[in-house]
């Protein structure tokens, strides 16, 4: 067995960044005040690596995506910071256009290997311009891999392999998972992209979450269990990949399917799965798809408002007893 | 210079930091949630800008806008109960810090991304030359959000159109925690107006009769039909980022000289008294007055209802 320690998701990524910049010199960073990072994830690193590998740059989300992609067609391996997901938003063009699919453009001539870092996800009351959870615009755009990890564990090992991917990777990171503690490996390891981790192991309802959302499903499953109630938790750990494979096999075990997401339910995480149950699964369901998720409505400022917004660990419960009948 | 309007300039000033201080204890005490970006140190550049505009003329504003919109006459109330998360809030406490907005007294809005304001001004500016009504808008924006692409993009379709825009540079020099020097070459914003073809003024932000002549002579060109300016006050925030912040990027020293020898308030009171030999005590009565209506803002906010959750959706429609 390998060497575990128990760190915070913002030190795994962290230690995730510095691992990867010790072993290849093209790994760079690059984004807005990593000097005096947001969420300290940064901090430091500068110090450690220079100014040459740890780039300040101006708030110009453009400018450091575009320079990322420049970077990546060119033979480095940058890992760019866009400081809240929310500010995606104003690169899209570049990452929509341009680093989704130059390698398809190109007839596979261009490759770009890079990873756009972002803390997403509300809970700080930061409001509709700093609490967004955007992974399921990205599902729609062919060419970007997208990773979602929930424990330190995965957020290290999900880096490592987003780093060294040849595609372009959205990696984000849920601001409340930044201080969340978890056991890592000491050291280097790698997880798969499109392979689903089984959070917790049941019989009668299979529930698909992401992010943030995965903790409170395993303590809605805590809940159900003192009822007798066996919830399996499927994190599927990547969006793109996804792995249906595992989701569909919990299902046929278990009958039922749920899935819980932050970002709004409509046109959301949960509606691509549930279509693809339905082309591929629907006879193994005895009961209809449930998908929880965030409210289709901007996050208000309001602590009391934006609680409202997302499903908590009493309301999955009562949604899967409700399922269960 | 009319006495009542130089102490309307001092009054606007001080209701602004009495609010901000006010906010910042708020804070810390565990009444207001979320990332607050306070205005205390750069009064100055948002009471002397809005007092060259009329009422019905409108202002763009940012993450940073509880100084725009106090200084554009917003209620602070109302504002103090937004950023309680309170119904009563202008808001509603739907928007808090980021989005402090009240459309009555004629903000745009106070906007969470970086430059969100700058383009959005523009259009504010267009309308009002298609509807021929005179009226111009001021666009406030921080040192960092002109490195944005929105800058470029807004600044020469202002200059295209001769849009009645003044676009307001608030260079308090630091984006978040990068100084100007880590963010652009240059040491005044103002020179990128020349390659849009518009004047480029500095003005000391921490003088608040510097900051209305110029505003002053860019709001009577934007009247006149001759286009946009771009204004660069020169300030400082007396606080952190946003309240919270761990200031490793500034030295102590640094903050404590600008608060010291250019605090825009201390500057203009003295003034007040040397030059325009007004009495003490209509300062005083004037502070008084302020400390009081803050005291009440407070009031208010702490005992209005927070919103009901069965109200969520209400508004993400017409
Ligand atoms: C598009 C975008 N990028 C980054 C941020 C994060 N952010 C908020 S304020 C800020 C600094 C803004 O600096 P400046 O424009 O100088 O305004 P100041 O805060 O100094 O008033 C940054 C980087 C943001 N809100 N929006
Ligand atoms: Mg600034």
């Amino acid at each position: 067995m390998a060497e575990m320690k128990l760190i915070t998701g913002k030190d795994a990524i962290r230690d995730a960044l510095i691992e990867e910049m010790k072993r290849d010199p093209k790994v760079f960073l690059l984004g807005e005040d990593l000097e005096q990072a947001t969420f300290g994830v940064t901090d430091g690193l500068i110090e450690e690596f220079g100014s040459e590998r740890v780039r300040n740059t101006p708030i110009s989300e453009n400018a450091i995506v575009g320079a990322a992609i420049g970077a990546a067609l060119t033979g480095m391996r940058p890992v760019a910071e866009i400081m809240f997901a929310d500010f995606l938003m104003d690169a899209m063009d570049p990452i929509v256009n341009t680093m989704a699919k130059a390698r398809f453009m190109t007839g596979g001539q261009a490759k770009v290997p890079m990873v756009i870092r972002t803390p997403s996800g509300a809970g700080l009351s930061a409001g509709a311009q700093h609490s967004q959870s955007p992974e399921a615009l990205f599902m729609h755009i062919p060419g970007i891999k997208i990773a979602v990890p929930s424990t330190p564990y995965d957020m290290k090992g999900l880096l490592k392999t987003a780093i060294r991917s040849d595609d372009p990777v959205l990696f984000f990171e849920h601001k409340m998972l930044y201080y969340e503690g978890g056991d890592v490996h000491v050291g280097d390891y790698t997880l798969p992209f499109g392979k689903a981790d089984i959070k917790r192991k049941g019989k009668d309802i299979t529930i698909v979450a992401v992010l943030a959302m995965v903790k409170k499903a395993l303590l809605a499953a805590d809940m159900l269990a003192a009822d007798g109630i066996e919830v399996e938790i499927v994190d599927p750990m990547t969006l793109n990949p996804l792995d249906m494979e595992t989701i569909i096999g919990s299902l046929k075990k278990t009958k039922r399917l749920m899935t819980i997401e932050e970002g709004a339910r409509t046109g959301g995480i949960g509606a691509e799965i549930a279509a693809r149950v339905a082309e591929e699964a629907l006879d193994y369901l005895d009961a209809p798809i449930k998908r929880l998720g965030g409210r289709d409505c901007p996050i208000p400022f309001s602590p009391v408002l934006e609680e409202a917004m997302y499903p908590t660990e009493d309301s999955i419960a009562a949604a899967v007893k409700q399922m269960l009948g | 210079m009319d006495k009542k309007f130089l102490l309307g300039l001092y009054e606007t000033m001080f209701r602004i930091r009495t609010f901000e201080e006010e906010v910042k204890k708020q804070f810390e005490d565990g009444n207001i949630p979320g990332f607050i970006h306070l205005g205390s140190g750069q009064e100055a550049v948002s009471a002397g800008a809005c007092a060259a505009i009329k009422p019905d003329d409108n202002i763009g504003s940012t993450h940073r806008g509880h100084a725009n919109l106090i200084a554009k006459g917003g209620r602070t109330d109302r504002m103090m109960a937004e950023l309680f998360a309170r119904e009563t809030g202008s808001c509603k406490g739907r928007g808090g810090c980021l989005h402090i907005t009240d459309m009555s007294v004629g903000s745009l809005g106070a906007n969470g991304i970086v430059a969100a304001g700058i383009i959005v001004a523009n259009g504010a500016a267009l309308s009002a030359k298609l509807q021929h009504n005179n009226k111009v808008v001021l666009t406030f924006f921080g040192d960092g959000a002109t490195n944005q692409g929105k800058f470029h993009e807004a600044m020469n379709l202002a200059s295209l159109w001769a849009l009645p825009n003044v676009f307001i540079c608030e260079n308090n020099l630091y984006g978040e925690a990068t100084p100007l020097a880590k963010h652009m070459k240059i040491k005044d914003i103002a020179v990128r107006a020349k390659a849009y073809d518009m004047p480029g003024v500095v003005v000391d932000g921490q003088d608040v009769l510097a900051v209305f002549d110029a505003v002053t002579e860019a709001v009577k060109r934007a009247r006149e039909g001759k286009g946009p300016t771009l204004i660069e006050a020169k300030t400082y925030r007396f606080h952190g980022h946003h309240i919270g912040d761990p200031e490793t990027y500034r030295t102590k020293e640094e903050v404590e000289e600008w608060m010291e020898k250019r605090d825009p308030i201390k500057l203009f009171k003295a003034k007040l008294l040397k030059e325009f030999k007004v009495n003490a005590s209509d300062i005083d009565s004037i502070d008084k007055k302020i400390l009081k209506e803050i005291e009440d803002a407070v009031k208010f906010a702490a005992q209005s209802p927070t919103p009901d959750p069965s109200n969520l959706t209400e508004n993400v429609y017409a």
